[in-house]
C-alpha cells in the first residue's frame, strides 16, 4: 500500500511539473527549495546527529493553481548504552498540496495541508527559519499530533487597508490513517489582525478534534516588531483539554552594530521563554507529564550565501527533573528554477 | 522549581527585552528581496512592495540573497497562499521583485 501511495506521489509530482513547464509563464516557472543541515542536539548527556534535508517544490498550473509540496528526510543517529550508536531514517511529506485562487479574497486549498494552528506550524517549521532546532512545548496542541490534515481549507485575506489587515484560515480534515498522509478528523480555523502603523499582529486559532473523545484546542498569538528596529517578539498560548502553555520568544538582530554586512550585525541573539500546566494526566497531548518552565537561549550566525550557524542552550525545570539541552546546527537555504524559463 | 531559577528567568526575560528600551536600529530584512541584486539600505519613502515584503515575508525569514527572475512569480504565488497576501499587495510585491 505505501508503495502504491509513494508512486502515486511521484507520479503526481512529475505530470504537475511536466504540465508546468508546458503552461509557465516568464515569471513562474517551477521551483525547488528547501534547506539542508546537520544538527545535534545533547539532551541529559546523550548527543544526537542529525543530518536532515527538506525540499519544497512549487509548480503554477496556469494562472489560478499552485502545487506545493515540501518533505523532510532526516537520519538520527543517537547513542545505545554501550553498543555504540542506533540509526532511524526518516521520510515524511509534510505537505501536498493544491492552492485554487478563487478570487482576490479566497483561496481553496485541497490536499494535505499544514494544520492552521496558532503561528508556528504554518510559519516557523521550515529549518532554514527557525531560531531554535527544536519546536516549543506546546508545539502538539491545537495540531492534532500530526502537524497536517487532509482534506480542504478556505484561506485568504479577507480585510486589507492602510489601517489593518485581517486574514482567516478554515478547514477541515478527514481522518487518514496512511503512513504519509495521517491525519486526524477535526475541523477549526484562525483569524489574524494586522496593524500596519503599530507593527502588531494579534490573532485567534480555534481547532476541533471529531474523533474519538472530542476535544477542543484553543490558541492566541500575539507578533511585535518595533518600527525602525531589529528587535521582534513572538508568542503564542494554547490551551487543551487537559494542559495548556505559552512561548515568549525575542530576537534582535545586531545590524546595529556595523550595518548590514558587518561581523557583528550577522549575530542574532534570541531568546524563549516557555511554560506548560497540566491540569489532567494525558498521554496522548504530546506535552511533558508535569508542569514544565523551560528558558532557551540561542546564539545564531547569518553568514553569506544562505548559510547560518545556530546555536542554543536550554535549561528546563520540572518536578520529574531539571536538565540542559544543548543543541548546534548548520542550515544551508537553497533556491533554483527546475529548467531555465523562456 | 526554586525561587533561585525562577528569578534567573525573570532576569533573562528583562534582558532579553532591553533591546526595545534601549535601542533603535535600522531594520534591513527586505533589501535583498530583489531577484538577482541587493540594494543597500536607502533613506528614500518606502515602496510599497518594499513595505509588503517586510510586513508579510521577513516577519518570518530573512530575504534570500538573490534568486533567479523566472521564480520571482512562483514565489510570489508561494507567498500568496502563505502570508495571505491581498491582490493589491501582491501586485505590489510583483513590482517590487521585478523593478
Amino acid at each position: 500500500m505505501t508503495g502504491i501511495i509513494t508512486r502515486s506521489i511521484g507520479v503526481l509530482a512529475c505530470a504537475s511539473l511536466f504540465l508546468s513547464v508546458q503552461i509557465a509563464g516568464a515569471q513562474e516557472v517551477p521551483l525547488i527549495s528547501g534547506g539542508v543541515g546537520f544538527v545535534t542536539s545533547t539532551n541529559g548527556g546523550n548527543t544526537t546527529y542529525l543530518p536532515v534535508v527538506s525540499p519544497v517544490l512549487a509548480a503554477p498550473l496556469g494562472s489560478h493553481v499552485l502545487v506545493e509540496s515540501r518533505a523532510t528526510i532526516l537520519s538520527s543517529i543517537s547513542p545505545k548504552p554501550g553498543q555504540g550508536y542506533d540509526h532511524d531514517a526518516f521520510l515524511g511529506l509534510d505537505y501536498l498540496q493544491a492552492d485554487i485562487t478563487a478570487n482576490r479574497h479566497l483561496t481553496v486549498v485541497a490536499g494535505q495541508f499544514l494544520t492552521p494552528f496558532a503561528t508556528y506550524n504554518e510559519r516557523l517549521t521550515p529549518i532554514w527559519i527557525n531560531n531554535f532546532q527544536s519546536a516549543p512545548l506546546i508545539f502538539s496542541l491545537g495540531t492534532m499530533q500530526t502537524t497536517h490534515s487532509v482534506g480542504g481549507m478556505l484561506r485568504g485575506s479577507a480585510v486589507s487597508n492602510a489601517h489593518f489587515n485581517f486574514d482567516y484560515a478554515a478547514y477541515f480534515s478527514a481522518a487518514s490513517t496512511n503512513e504519509q498522509f495521517n491525519a486526524q478528523r477535526s475541523s477549526g480555523g484562525r483569524g489574524s489582525f494586522y496593524i500596519p502603523a503599530a507593527h502588531l499582529e494579534i490573532g485567534g486559532s480555534y481547532n476541533r478534534l471529531l474523533q474519538g473523545t472530542h476535544e477542543n484546542f484553543g490558541g492566541v498569538h500575539l507578533w511585535w516588531e518595533p518600527a525602525d528596529s531589529s528587535f521582534r517578539l513572538r508568542s503564542e498560548f494554547a490551551t487543551g483539554e487537559h494542559a495548556r502553555g505559552y512561548w515568549i520568544e525575542t530576537g534582535y538582530r545586531l545590524h546595529r552594530f556595523g550595518g548590514d554586512h558587518g561581523f557583528l550585525s550577522a549575530f542574532e541573539p534570541v531568546f524563549r521563554m516557555q511554560q506548560t500546566f497540566r491540569s489532567e494526566p494525558d498521554p496522548n497531548d504530546g506535552l511533558p507529564a508535569a508542569n514544565t518552565q523551560q528558558a532557551d537561549f540561542a546564539l545564531d550566525y547569518h553568514l553569506p550565501h544562505e548559510i547560518r550557524i545556530n546555536t542554543s542552550y536550554s535549561r528546563q525545570f520540572s518536578s520529574t527533573g531539571d536538565r540542559n539541552i544543548w543543541q548546534t546546527g548548520i542550515i544551508y537555504r537553497f533556491l533554483f528554477p527546475t529548467w531555465r524559463g523562456k | 522549581m526554586s525561587r533561585r531559577a525562577q528569578f534567573i528567568i525573570i532576569v533573562c526575560a528583562f534582558l532579553a527585552l532591553l533591546p526595545v528600551i534601549a535601542q533603535k536600529g535600522p531594520s534591513p530584512k527586505s533589501n535583498a528581496a530583489h531577484p538577482e541584486t541587493a540594494q543597500p539600505a536607502q533613506k528614500a519613502p518606502e515602496p510599497d512592495g518594499q513595505r509588503v515584503f517586510r510586513q508579510n515575508c521577513a516577519r518570518c525569514h530573512d530575504a534570500p540573497q538573490g534568486f533567479p527572475a523566472q521564480v520571482s512569480g512562483t514565489v510570489l504565488r508561494h507567498m500568496r497562499v502563505r502570508a495571505s497576501l491581498s491582490e493589491k499587495d501582491e501586485k505590489a510585491l510583483m513590482q517590487f521583485m521585478n523593478p
